[in-house]
């Protein structure tokens, strides 16, 4: 089968995270900027790919290249093999009953936008609401803002200053008026991991559907929806170490059979007559058109290579910077945490004061240190703190408390230059 | 690659920290705000004129250093200026800041605005610093709204 053609780095046995081996997995770290080695912590926004990765784009490229679905050549087939063979992977990876419950798209902001588009549309009447979060991503605002220009209304449930939601709030917010729960299950301003079992617990006993945000849970925990039992997950390939322009929507089958299509087209067919058209099964209804073949190939790719590692190793490797960076950063005099959960993932956001986090970012810059500075595509969670923006290091599996000491040091010239 | 003290010279820092002009002017004749949606910077610009002249310019706002210290100086910069000669000077200083070269003008020297050469090495920041000219176009052409840098 497509497996062993599409991925053709030798697998690694890895008894502990051993991060020199990790690191060594990705050609792009060592590279020097601005004369200082690339320290990358902007992992939340995308994060790097692996030598693995890239050779199985370059072997779909350079060997199977072809359309799916459609030729009966021996290319085609193969193509077809090895996109099935990747759906298989991410059904896989999240523990999704069936792989017709898995939609390829192109990121989370398509699979949210293609939830609200199908599901949002047919089932939304005027006065209904959605229920989201105070820390929600843009992607997870505006999809539902614009459905509800229909007539719905978008409901918002608060958080606290640590930046947790609260769920007491949440629950009154949870009435009959309500047909969908939108949720990030862990925020990429604040780094807040949110009770999403108890949240799908909660929406289910009064008869609600949940959609999960998956955008910066997948690439740091074992995700399972199936325990989870949520309705929608939706996550990008790109942060979980493959390619950009690929990522899945996880639907349970029921939902997605009753479902209208998303984009019409190829693929997407079972027949078309002027008269009447047929849709296709799912999952092929909601992807018409050629998909982005090479990128569901890399995916598969990107998730047997964390899988060979081991979510639960990455996670609390990731969990063990999380906690050395929080202490690192929290002895920095006039640094502020924004974004203290009791329950975080690796984002550190925070401000220092009388620094715009834009100047600090253009000097950990020069520093080799890639932060994101800005609103984070979380303007309302800016709003909520106050503040204009933030500096927000975020983590993955290759970097290392070295590399923290680097950012606490870069910090400190910034300080320097403003003092 | 350039020196980082290059863009956050003394005279830059200065102006971040303790802005010039920075105050509302009641009753001004012109104002325009604008808004730099990617990094949320906002900034106010009042100008009282007297005749073609720009008797009195002034601005608030929240932004990083480079934009304060860019609404700072050329608040010092205009006072006294022509509407006329204001917009040779946002010229020449946006050729400043986007090629590191000015088309300098003997008539309207960049003076203290030199300090932002360094700026065209940054090509990200480079709205840092223009936004409030824009601003400050928008409010002399009597325009209404917001501008914006995107
Ligand atoms: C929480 C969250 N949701 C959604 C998104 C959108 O993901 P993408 O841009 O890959 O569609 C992101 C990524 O920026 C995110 O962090």
């Amino acid at each position: 089968m497509g497996i062993e053609t599409i991925t053709r780095a030798e697998p690694r046995e890895l008894a502990a995270l051993d991060l020199p081996r990790v690191r060594d997995d990705f050609p792009i770290l060592f590279q020097k900027v601005h004369g200082k080695p690339l320290v990358y912590l902007d992992n939340a926004a995308t994060s790097q790919k692996p030598r693995a990765v890239l050779e199985a784009l370059q072997h779909f490229y350079t060997a199977d290249c072809s359309n799916i679905h459609r030729g009966v050549h021996l290319l085609s087939e193969r193509a077809t093999a090895a996109y099935e063979a990747a759906r298989e992977k991410v059904r896989e990876f999240i523990n999704a009953g069936e792989s017709r419950e898995i939609v390829f798209v192109r990121g989370t902001t398509e699979a949210i936008n293609l939830v609200a588009y199908t599901f949002g549309r047919q089932q939304l009447q005027p006065g209904d609401e959605i229920l989201i979060t105070a820390m929600e991503h843009h992607s997870n605002i505006v999809p539902w803002q614009i459905l509800c220009e229909t007539g719905a209304k978008l409901r918002v449930a608060p958080i606290n200053d640590a930046g947790e939601l609260l769920l007491d709030d949440f629950e009154k917010l949870l009435t009959g008026r309500v047909k969908l729960v939108c949720v990030a299950h862990v925020s990429n301003a604040l780094g807040t991991v949110n009770p999403v079992r108890q949240i799908i617990r909660m929406s289910h006993s009064r008869g609600i559907p949940v959609l999960v945000d998956g955008a910066q849970a997948a690439p740091h925990m074992k995700v399972d929806v199936r325990d989870l039992d949520c309705d929608f997950y939706a996550f990008s390939g790109h942060k979980v170490y493959g390619p950009t322009g690929i990522g899945a929507l996880y639907g349970k089958a029921a939902l997605l059979e009753a479902m209208p299509p998303f984009h019409g087209g190829g693929d997407m067919i079972r027949s078309v007559t002027f008269e009447k058209t047929l849709y296709n099964s799912i999952p092929y209804k909601f992807e018409g058109g050629t998909p982005h073949i090479a990128g569901a190939i890399g995916l598969g790719a990107a998730i047997d290579y964390v899988s060979r590692i081991g979510m639960d190793r990455i996670a609390a490797h990731e969990h063990d910077l999380l906690t050395y960076g929080t202490q690192v950063l929290a002895r920095i005099s006039g640094l502020r945490l924004i974004g203290t959960a009791r329950q975080k993932a690796g984002v550190i956001s925070f401000i220092l004061e009388g620094i715009h986090p834009h100047d600090a970012g253009t000097i950990l810059d020069q520093e080799g240190i890639a932060v994101r500075t800005g609103h984070h595509c979380a303007q309302p969670v800016m709003e909520r703190f106050s503040i204009p923006a933030t500096t927000r290091a975020s983590f993955a599996l290759y970097n290392t408390r070295e590399e923290i000491d680097a950012l606490a040091a870069g910090i400190e010239k910034v300080k320097g230059i403003f003092a | 690659m350039s020196d980082l003290s290059d863009l956050y010279q003394e005279v830059v820092v200065d102006h971040s920290k303790r802005p010039r002009n920075f105050r509302k002017i009641e009753g001004a004749a012109r104002a325009a705000e604008g808004y730099n949606p990617l990094c949320g910077d906002r900034v106010a610009v009042y100008v009282k004129l007297d005749g073609d002249r720009v008797a009195d310019v002034s601005f608030q706002g929240s932004g990083c250093a480079i934009s304060t210290a860019s609404a700072s100086i050329m608040t010092e910069t205009v006072k006294g200026k022509t509407i006329k000669e204001a917009g040779v000077l946002f010229d020449s200083f946006h050729d400043l800041v986007t090629t590191g070269n000015a088309a300098s003008s003997r008539a309207t020297p960049l003076g203290k605005l030199e300090v932002f050469s360094n700026v065209s090495n940054y090509p990200a920041r480079v709205k840092c610093a223009t936004l409030v000219w824009h601003t400050l176009q928008s409010a002399l052409r009597g325009e209404q709204g917001a501008v914006s840098t995107e």
